[in-house]
């Protein structure tokens, strides 16, 4: 009970966070998309890692370390060090540039104009919601489970399994509550209010996640004890050794490459007040990173010293860890953590998917010039709206692991990635190839993902062709479809060119 | 120094630090920093770190001033 109080507590104080941004808010519709481009480098540090940094970092980590051992933050956390910062510099500041230039709020106004296409804009824009839903899917799953395990026997009166044992809050109650938070604040505030919220709870997640190490080091016995139990039950996550292949492990710097086409970070870049505001979350970035991710991994590795959850529910690793090792009051501070999160990606790529909808679809070119800006916000809302209920309904249906489904919905954005990069620097590139890039994607993803769902090609714990990595031929597809198509067709009009470079 | 010697160590510096990110000779190494940190683990969180410094020289070497402020607004 004493959990549940704190949890409550900490969603009242973050609905007072992202509310008291709406003081700020100047009622235009660049604003609340936007922030009138006005984010300094402090929030666009906390806004871009905030939203990176999910339930795939923290219960996902923790579960596939569990499995996999001490390679998992080489796979992901010490990529993004190096990849991450990169796509900032090199995609992030050009598109921020073009966006100030020509106005643009989503990535599909950028590609039509670039390639002047409105074809490619159709293709492309489906393409990107679908690959953004799994990603919102990770996060209110996440929530579900966490909160399951650590309120495990709270209310004996009204939640009990199948069997009739006291069970935790369902994940389907734990996801109403999220999913209504996080549409409270961005419905009324917009991009803004999800730059507050994000600042507010990347702290308070930071700093659970290094409270989590402490706590739960110190009721395991210390550290050195800790990493003794593993050892002695299960010395090869102390090791990569043949849990993880050498070319699985290189080819999952690709899988970094998806931050260069997020939609959602795309909307964040977009908010930077000048170029230098990208400065602190290059160097910031990867420190960041690897303060939530390092205790997550050891957590994932030492939980395998001390329980005996089966492989298949390793993401309730980190909620049954925090139960079973802190106290009630620690135990709701660090849930509380955890929901941060989760929640600090959901308020993004919800209010992404509902800006798209809006100058993608509904009020595209001279209508949305037209049309003023308080019906341009009450669309935007509406549609918000729409993406938190069907993202919830199919929260109610999901069940692949949390890292898994992650890596999925990121390989399909880092397959992308050519297509950004060839738009960004290359003139040749014409919009036959961007098709080209485009259905590249599609067809080499989907018939990956297919394989991987009827189980073909397993190997060290996880679908790997050749060795390496989906995302591997995913990207390459892309890559030689872009720069086929582009040679074989008519290079683009020198004079339209000359407002890209 | 000139602009494109900085660019030249900037991307110097980017390729090393992606060619250091893959320690193969750690990779079947049990031995533990710190008596509780696996070396594989360590070696990475390290990594993380130095990665952020090397970022912070590639932004001081070749940050485009001319991109600042109202660059874009001003087009």
């Amino acid at each position: 009970m004493t959990s549940l109080l704190i949890i409550v507590g900490y969603l009242a104080l973050l609905l007072t966070v992202a509310l008291a941004s709406s003081r700020f808010a100047k009622g235009t519709s660049e604003d609340f998309f936007l922030a009138s481009r006005s984010i300094g480098p402090f929030l666009l540090l906390m806004s871009l890692f905030g939203t990176t940094m999910t339930a795939f970092a923290l219960v996902g980590s923790t579960g596939k370390s569990y499995n996999l051992g001490v390679g998992v933050y080489g796979l992901m956390a010490s990529w993004a060090a190096v990849v991450h910062p990169l796509m900032f510099a090199l995609v992030g500041l050009k598109l921020w540039q073009l966006g100030r230039r020509h106005h643009y709020v989503t990535q599909v106004q950028y590609f039509r104009d670039r390639f002047q296409s409105d074809r490619l804009g159709q293709l492309l824009f489906p393409i990107l919601v679908l690959l953004v839903i799994p990603y919102l899917l990770i996060g209110v799953q996440g929530a579900g489970i966490t909160v399951a395990a650590v309120t495990k026997g709270a209310f004996p009166t009204f939640f009990v399994d199948a069997a009739g044992a006291p069970s935790g809050i369902p994940a389907w109650l734990t996801g109403a509550v999220i999913c209504g938070v996080v549409l409270t604040y961005v419905f009324w505030g917009g991009i803004r209010a999800a730059a507050w919220a994000n600042g507010f709870q990347t702290c308070i997640f930071v700093v659970v996640a290094v409270l989590t190490f402490f706590t739960i080091s110190s009721a395991l016995g210390g550290v050195e004890a800790a990493t003794a139990a593993t050892m002695a039950k299960r010395p090869e996550l102390l090791i990569r050794g043949q849990s993880i292949g050498q070319a699985q492990f290189l080819s999952y710097g690709l899988v970094g490459l998806s931050m260069g086409m997020f939609p959602h970070i795309f909307q964040h870049w977009m908010t930077a007040k000048s170029a230098s505001t990208f400065k602190l979350p290059v160097i910031a970035h990867p420190i960041l990173v690897a303060l939530v991710w390092l205790p997550c991994v050891v957590l994932g590795i030492w939980a395998a010293g001390q329980l005996s959850v089966p492989p298949a529910k390793a993401n309730a690793v980190l909620g049954i860890m925090v139960a079973k090792y802190t106290t009630p009051v620690m135990s709701g501070v660090l849930t509380a953590g955890i929901l941060a999160a989760i929640m600090s990606s959901l308020d993004s790529q919800f209010l992404c998917l509902g800006t798209m909808f809006t100058h993608d679809v509904v009020l595209r070119g001279e209508l949305l010039e037209s049309a003023d800006d308080a019906r341009v916000i009450w669309i935007g809302r509406a549609f918000v709206t729409g993406v938190v209920l069907v993202t919830y309904l199919l929260s109610l249906v999901s069940n692949r692991g949390i890292f898994d489904l992650g890596v999925w919905c990121f390989s399909g954005f880092s397959g992308l990635t050519p297509l950004v990069i060839a738009a960004l620097y290359w003139r040749r590139a014409t919009r036959v190839g961007a098709m080209a890039s485009v259905l590249a994607v599609v067809v080499s993803w989907s018939v990956l993902f297919a394989m991987d769902s009827m189980g073909v090609g397993g190997e060290h714990g996880e679908f790997l062709v050749g060795g390496v990595m989906p995302v591997t031929w995913v990207f390459l597809s892309s890559t030689i479809a872009m720069v086929v198509g582009s040679l074989l067709s008519t290079p683009p009009d020198a004079e339209h060119i000359r407002r890209f470079f | 120094m000139s602009v494109r010697t900085r660019r030249w160590l900037a991307g110097v510096l980017v390729v090393l630090i992606t060619l250091l990110h893959h320690d193969g000779w750690l990779w079947d190494d049990p031995s533990l920093v710190a008596n509780f940190l696996p070396i594989g683990l360590a070696y990475h969180a390290g990594f993380s770190f130095v990665a952020s410094l090397v970022w912070a020289v590639v932004v001081y070497l070749v940050w485009p001033t001319e991109d600042e402020g109202d660059w874009g607004a001003q087009q």
